[in-house]
């Protein structure tokens, strides 16, 4: 008999507990119960996020759908559409982080292809505990291979991707997946279901006892049981993913389906209820006819399973054969388990019993919704850094210091691990500032990129959540695409906690200000709340998944310098912002202060005059200036073409540590030649835009005055070698 | 030219390689496992991939696959089989080419361009490359070529061993092996070289705008040997 203690158990406040019984005007048994739990946690409801998401640009004209499909669609011209999301599996990927990485990148490719996309590409952004954590180089170790494991074997390149390590993580690591797929406009499939008396078919692998409740864990607050949670992290099959993605493309290319949603958190429960929901519809099931696993399996249990790899599909009545054939072809299980209905009930029957009879608006319109307390930040004081601490200070040491920085240093260790030429149509690796494919057979090629500055958030959450949305932004410039839209992953402490919940309100209100000022819209994301280890909460950490088109490929711009004697721009001012800045933090030892300012005006113009400069084809290399500042970013780009450059002064009065590590947004770095400088100019003054003179390319070394230089060898030693040391010892 | 590619359940070069194929000029039909005849083909490829989930070993149950059959008659009676990374691992299962490819002496994934020296033209598929070695394109997380004694012996006296990992100059030696594979081993033929199998993906790297061109080398002159 369900009482308040096991409804509290299933992670239920004793409020919500009684709304349940209120709403139903009886106590639920233990499979509706197991059903309102699953679908009214933070997960499945966006209870405390909804109210603030609700804010956020979700509008373009490039929009086919935003949030609140699988995933969002945009339009690049000629009928073909980017569908693409961006989704968190951080908590078992920290119990399991094999199976929970290779999960979370399975989950994300179905949301994609549950919407008629074949898949074109994956990203992942991965953040850990700091190197030292005796727990750190497993993690890392088997987060890359889950990734690799599952996304390898589905044969969908790994193009890009973000790792980060700091101690915020020690007990809760990051493992946030993001894919990209590729479909025809008219061929868009979603998740509302329509028409009676319809037939519900299952498809896919069997249901098992793997990941029951694995929603819920995934709401709570890690403590030192969480090792028990173990058997909660589901079990991911990729081989039988592809078949599923084969499969359903197959039967995608014909007229069978009417609506088409994967079974992901909170499985079958939450499959057939956002179905009946967006349908206005009920949905009967008959749970015997679900193929299981193992044996003896309570309705209970078949309606909370994790299970991976399965779909849930409202087919056109007659169809049953059609789709039957295709999935039997692809060795894949197949069954009618239930029919569309009047009643707007989920009405479930087991053992010709009926086990479960709710009304879907209870489960989703009245699920709650918590206005929660939030504390507005401070923006920190300015940090007073005394000139007198660079005075022994040497730019070549600590530029190699900062380029093998774990933050900064080549990632190669680990994306060398995932395939990401499969599919041959890969133009830009992993290593770039985006990861860019063709749009096959076309002149058309799609560039993303994943981004997240938790340093900045945690320092002023408004700010950093503006940040990042144009770090995404410059990114997608800086290889000659258009930006389109984002996606977002938001990764926060407890948000029953004032300060997390106002480090996540503010963030969400900076990502909405920069998306809607550079009209880059949020399509689609996550939210993943309670991040943290008994009482203490990771930096707050949005990761933004960016997407950009180029029209055509051949006009991708790369980083890598290209010739000698031409000259290197610096685009946009630079005031020397050390605050918050790696030089500041790693070599100052310095981690008070605000984050550099974002000045979207100056954003805007900046990116959108590099683009028309990408289109005059005046443009040889360029980059973003990030982390580390301008000579971080000029000695990335001299190690990736393997030229050298001699460094000019600015000719303003600024100290040069400011000038070379200040981490000032809005900025780029590109690659002229002398003959063009007049033309560029002119345009450059004409959109009164400040640039600098950063230097001319040589054969080789950086030389930054004449005291000191530093060959590309050691450059590329220090940033290449850190982690492939670390994995190694 | 006819090329016949072979898909099984969990293959996902079997696209890449039909795109190739076609580029240079075969007419090529993609097959399904479960067929048990072969389309007419000049060339039969079984490409990349991830048969069978890789379940129990690599290739292994691939190669019990229906049209395997068909597949085994063309090669032995002389019909030219390649098969690239997956397509490797299902002809050593076969058994039509000697040895196996364990997992990676790292035991890691890897996915990168690397060199490969010709080892041997006189066959139908290296004859007429003028250069000696090419950059090609490896993923894979069991390419570490291992055989016994006696079969290394074999190879050896037979001229079976098709491309060799090596430096940017043409050097074998260790630093140029990526996967731990014997003696520095990518591809290897059956005594007659019409059955080819290797590990490097030439299909990956038929594109100026990709990591390179010298899969454009192999498969023009793999079209004009085959005229």
């Amino acid at each position: 008999m369900v009482n308040e203690k096991i409804a509290i158990d299933h992670g239920l406040k004793k409020e919500e507990y009684k709304k349940i019984c209120d709403l139903l005007k009886r106590t639920p048994n233990i499979t509706e119960l197991g059903i309102f739990s699953a679908m009214w946690n933070e997960h499945c409801s966006y209870k405390s996020s909804k109210l603030h998401l609700k804010n956020l640009p979700t509008k373009g004209k490039k929009v086919i759908q935003g949030p609140g499909e699988n995933a969002g669609v945009v339009d690049i011209g000629d009928d073909d559409a980017i569908v693409f999301k961006i989704e968190s599996h951080n908590h078992p990927s920290f119990i399991e982080p094999y199976q929970g990485a290779a999960t979370g990148v399975g989950g994300i490719l179905r949301d994609v292809f549950t919407m008629g996309a074949r898949p074109i590409a994956n990203l992942n952004s991965i953040h850990f505990g700091s190197p030292q954590h005796k727990k750190t180089k497993n993690l890392l170790r088997g987060v890359v291979h889950g990734i690799g494991g599952y996304g390898n074997c589905m044969g969908i390149p790994t193009i890009a991707g973000q790792t980060s390590f700091d101690e915020s993580y020690n007990g809760n690591i990051l493992v946030n997946a993001m894919t990209l797929g590729l479909v025809k406009k008219n061929k868009i499939f979603y998740s509302k279901a329509a028409g009676l008396n319809k037939p519900v078919i299952y498809v896919g692998s069997k249901t098992g006892r793997d990941g029951i409740h694995g929603a819920s864990m995934a709401s709570a607050i890690f403590d030192e049981k969480i090792e028990e949670k173990k058997p909660t992290v589901q079990v991911g099959d990729p081989f039988t993913e592809k078949l599923l993605l084969e499969a359903c493309l197959e039967l995608m290319a014909g007229d069978s389906i009417i609506s088409i949603q994967d079974m992901g958190a909170a499985g079958l429960t939450s499959s057939s209820i956002e179905m009946a929901s967006k349908g206005k519809l009920g949905i009967e099931i008959n749970l015997n006819k679900v193929p299981c696993r193992e044996l003896n399996m309570t309705p209970y249990e078949i309606m909370l399973s994790e299970s991976q790899e399965r779909m849930l599909i409202v087919l056109e009545s007659g169809k049953e054969n059609i789709a039957k054939k295709i999935f039997e072809k692809w060795n894949l299980d197949f069954a009618v388990i239930g029919k569309t209905t009047n009643s707007k009930k989920i009405q479930l029957y087991f053992n010709e019993e009926k086990v479960t009879d709710i009304p879907v608006d209870t489960l989703v319109e009245n699920a709650p919704m918590y206005d929660r307390k939030w504390k507005k930040s401070k923006l920190p004081k300015k940090n007073k850094i005394s000139k007198e601490e660079f005075k022994n200070l040497k730019i070549p040491n600590i530029l190699c210091k900062i380029l093998s920085n774990p933050n900064i240093c080549s990632k190669e260790w680990i994306w060398q691990q995932y395939d990401h030429t499969v599919m041959a149509d890969t133009i830009l690796k992993p290593g770039s500032d985006a990861g860019v494919v063709r749009v096959h057979g076309t002149n058309k090629a799609v560039a993303s990129t994943v981004d997240s500055s938790a340093g900045y958030c945690y320092a002023h959450p408004l700010t950093g959540g503006k940040q990042i949305v144009c770090e995404s932004w410059r990114n997608l410039i800086s290889v000659g695409a258009d930006p389109i839209a984002i996606t977002n992953c938001l990764n926060f402490g407890n948000p029953e906690n004032e300060e997390n919940m106002g480090e996540f309100v503010e963030c969400v209100q900076g990502i909405g200000q920069a998306c809607e000022y550079l009209d880059f819209p949020v399509v689609s994301g996550n939210v993943s709340f309670y991040n943290q280890t008994k009482d203490k909460g990771i930096k707050p950490t949005p990761s933004i998944g960016g997407v950009g088109l180029i029209q055509d490929y051949k006009k991708m711009i790369t980083m890598g310098l290209k010739n000698i004697d031409n000259i290197v721009l610096v685009i946009g001012k630079t005031e020397g912002h050390l605050d918050q800045s790696v030089f500041a933090k790693d070599i100052l030892n310095q981690k008070k202060g605000p984050p550099p300012e974002i000045n979207l005006f100056n954003e805007k113009n900046n990116g959108e005059t590099i683009l028309n400069l990408i289109k005059k084809n005046y443009i040889k290399s360029a980059h973003d200036v990030s982390l580390g500042g301008i000579i971080t970013a000029i000695a990335k780009m001299c190690i990736n073409g393997n030229k050298g450059i001699k460094l000019k002064k600015p000719n303003y009065l600024i100290h040069q540590f400011e000038y070379l590590f200040g981490e000032d947004q809005g900025r780029y770095i590109i690659e002229i030649e002398k003959d063009n400088f007049d033309k560029i100019k002119e345009i450059l003054t004409k959109s009164s835009i400040h640039y600098d003179v950063l230097g001319i390319v040589t054969e080789k070394d950086i030389i930054i005055d004449n005291k000191s230089k530093v060959t590309i060898d050691e450059l590329n030693e220090s940033n290449k070698t850190w982690l492939i040391k670390y994995m190694s010892n | 030219m006819n090329s016949s590619v072979i898909t099984f359940p969990g293959s996902n070069c079997d696209r890449d390689m039909h795109v190739a194929l076609k580029k240079f000029g075969f007419k090529n039909k993609m097959v399904w496992h479960n067929d048990v005849e072969l389309p007419k083909s000049d060339l039969v490829v079984l490409p990349g991939g991830f048969s069978y989930g890789d379940y129990l070993r690599c290739g292994s149950m691939a190669s019990k696959s229906k049209i395997m059959k068909s597949v085994i008659n063309f090669a032995n009676s002389g019909g030219l089989l390649m098969g690239i990374c997956n397509g490797f691992q299902i002809l050593t299962e076969t058994e039509l080419l000697p040895g196996i490819l364990l997992r990676n002496k790292h035991a890691e994934f890897i996915c990168k361009n690397v060199f490969v020296k010709i080892s041997d033209n006189k066959n139908s598929y290296f004859k007429n490359i003028k250069k000696k070695t090419l950059e090609l394109h490896i993923a894979h997380n069991e390419g570490n070529y291992f055989c016994s004694n006696e079969q290394m012996k074999e190879i050896e006296d037979h001229n079976q061993v098709a491309l060799l990992y090596c430096d940017k100059n043409g050097e074998i030696n260790e630093s140029s092996n990526p996967n731990g594979a014997s003696k520095n081993i990518a591809g290897i033929f059956n005594k007659k070289k019409n059955i080819l199998g290797m590990m490097p993906h030439p299909e990956r790297m038929v594109d100026v705008a990709l990591s390179g061109e010298d899969g454009s080398i192999f498969f023009k002159n793999l079209v004009n040997n085959l005229k």
